[in-house]
């Protein structure tokens, strides 16, 4: 199964989510979601806790199957092939398709190394093998990328676990970048940081926007507002509406999202 | 009621430190009986000769025979038991299978903890007159080896177990696969769990004399061939202390000490070993 770009079927969508349904044992976490998720810029997944926000992004990249008595049903296509489909490598989707989680969980190895990791287990820089170098130049490279360069060019050979939460998170933003994901799926990824260092993620995700699709949970609607370019509103499992982000807050459709975006509900 | 509520409090604290202080006044009194009639036994002849003629009524020599063939035993067993134990391990706790087979093999494995070294020792010896070999290292190994695998095992799921699932899904959203993960994530982050589960399988098996005595036998020689029988240090202590002869039972103490200190030098060395990989581990 081709994963690769030139099948892609609609070139204005990057993701297509085909009536999906998860169940955790026997509740239904997600019912019958279809949703596009377009080529580039930040697709913003938002809605009340417990709504199923978790559960879609995580079913993106099938991360969601890690998950003790769960049952998924439905398709995601993408670049013309459903990730759901027999014989695809699961590996290989969750590398195109890159997570990074709510809170930074660094690799039990140095700065250094938890960039290196994808890269040395996708063999990405197995061309220049005997030249290390080249493996430098891109742990710099995803490094800066990620905005952490500055601070631990110094020490990169030091405990991933030494830094601090703010600087793990931008590690694991590099460590995720490093495998070049051509889709990126945010989890609440500013929502264990300091204002400070939230905002320098948030600054990363605009830049990085430009060439990745980006997939952002949050349940904090002004984040949302800030950054998202689409909207997927979810409530109790369903969606309600998906759109532009411009429309959706300015003159959205459903009554549960006027009500929503005024903070009556939710 | 106040003053009930602080008198619960009071007894059950006491209560605690009590039971702390009979646990730890068992084991001083342990050590102190062993080094008492051991040390003074204990001389470098001990530590660096075989038994010589007569050493068992009184006479010259020493247990370097015991005290290398516990090493070899319990070294080659917990190898070997690694080898099997690992992969069981990382298994069970990382792979996907059913409830069902999970919860049968862990409860195989605490049968298999439960069972008396006797019964190793016995099955062990049948085996061995099925396949036709004589009493060996190679036997002793394997019946320590099957002593320690279920020790074994369940400290190690204990310590893969202890990993956030965020960071091993973390691996996994990169595109590794399991096998990948398990190997320069998994092990990496549950080392020093890993060592201890090692450590206590070890610890037993070196200890441990009925599953050795038909298995490895006993002999004078140094342990110099795996279908050769082996001395170990705890059958060591056992023919010791059943001669008459009160100054070969003293030695039976000194071999006792002896093995009481190895099992010290290794937890010692594995702790050091372990603080070495712990710098990298994420809490």
């Amino acid at each position: 199964m081709n994963l690769s770009y030139q099948h892609q079927t609609n070139p204005t969508h990057h993701l297509q989510i085909e009536d999906l349904n998860v169940w955790y044992e026997s509740h239904q976490a997600l019912r019958g979601i279809s949703a596009d998720i377009p080529l580039h810029g930040i697709t913003a997944i938002i809605g009340p806790s417990g709504c199923g926000k978790t559960t879609l992004l995580r079913s993106l990249n099938r991360l969601l199957e890690e998950n003790k008595g769960i049952q998924i049903q439905g398709k995601v296509w993408f670049n013309g092939v459903n990730i759901y489909e027999r014989g695809v490598d699961v590996a290989e989707v969750r590398t195109r398709i890159g997570l990074l989680a709510p809170k930074p969980y660094p690799l039990p190895m140095s700065i250094y190394e938890n960039v290196a990791y994808g890269r040395r287990i996708h063999g990405l820089d197995v061309l220049e093998k005997g030249n290390g170098r080249n493996l430098d130049r891109k742990v710099e490279y995803f490094l800066r990328t990620a905005g952490l360069w500055e601070e631990v060019k110094d020490r990169l050979w030091d405990s991933a676990a030494a830094l601090s939460t703010g600087q793990q998170q931008r590690l694991c933003l590099a460590r995720t970048l490093a495998v070049e994901p051509e889709i990126l799926l945010c989890d609440e990824p500013t929502s264990a940081l300091d204002p400070i260092s939230a905002q320098g993620i948030e600054e990363q995700l605009i830049l990085l926007k430009q060439h990745t699709t980006i997939v952002l949970v949050t349940h904090m609607l002004r984040q949302a507002s800030r950054l998202a370019d689409h909207v997927i509103f979810l409530w109790m499992g369903e969606l309600v509406e998906c759109g532009p982000a411009e429309k959706f807050f300015t003159n959205p459709q459903d009554p549960r999202t006027q009500e929503y975006i005024q903070g009556k509900i939710g | 009621m106040k003053i009930k509520r602080k008198l619960t409090e009071f007894l059950v604290n006491s209560l605690m430190v009590l039971s702390t202080l009979f646990v730890v006044g068992c084991l001083l009194l342990i050590l102190g009986t062993v080094i008492r009639r051991g040390l003074p036994a204990l001389d470098l002849a001990m530590l660096t000769q075989i038994p010589q003629g007569g050493y068992y009524l009184g006479k010259e020599g020493g247990i370097l025979n015991a005290i290398l063939g516990s090493l070899c035993l319990a070294g080659g067993a917990t190898v070997f038991s690694i080898l099997f134990s690992l992969p069981v391990s990382i298994y069970l706790q990382l792979y996907p299978s059913s409830p069902t087979t999970r919860n049968w093999i862990h409860l195989s494995l605490d049968v298999l903890w439960g069972i008396p070294s006797i019964v190793y020792g016995a099955f062990g010896f049948s085996l061995m007159l099925f396949l036709g070999m004589r009493a060996s290292l190679l036997g002793g190994i394997i019946v320590l080896a099957l002593l320690e695998f279920p020790i074994m095992v369940r400290g190690m799921e204990e310590a893969i177990h202890m990993i956030p699932v965020e960071l091993i899904e973390s691996s996994y959203a990169l595109g590794a696969t399991r096998l990948e993960t398990s190997l320069r994530v998994v092990i990496k982050q549950a080392f020093p769990g890993l060592v201890t589960a090692v450590l206590l399988a070890t610890g037993r098996a070196i200890g441990d004399a009925a599953s050795v005595l038909f298995t490895s036998g006993y002999t004078d020689q140094l342990p110099y061939s795996l279908l050769r029988p082996a001395a170990s240090l705890p059958l060591a202590i056992f023919f010791q202390l059943n001669t008459p002869f009160p100054a070969v039972q003293d030695r039976a103490y000194a071999a006792a000490l002896v093995l009481t200190v190895i099992v010290l030098g290794l937890s010692i060395i594995s702790r050091l070993l372990s603080a070495r990989f712990n710098k990298n581990i994420i809490r």
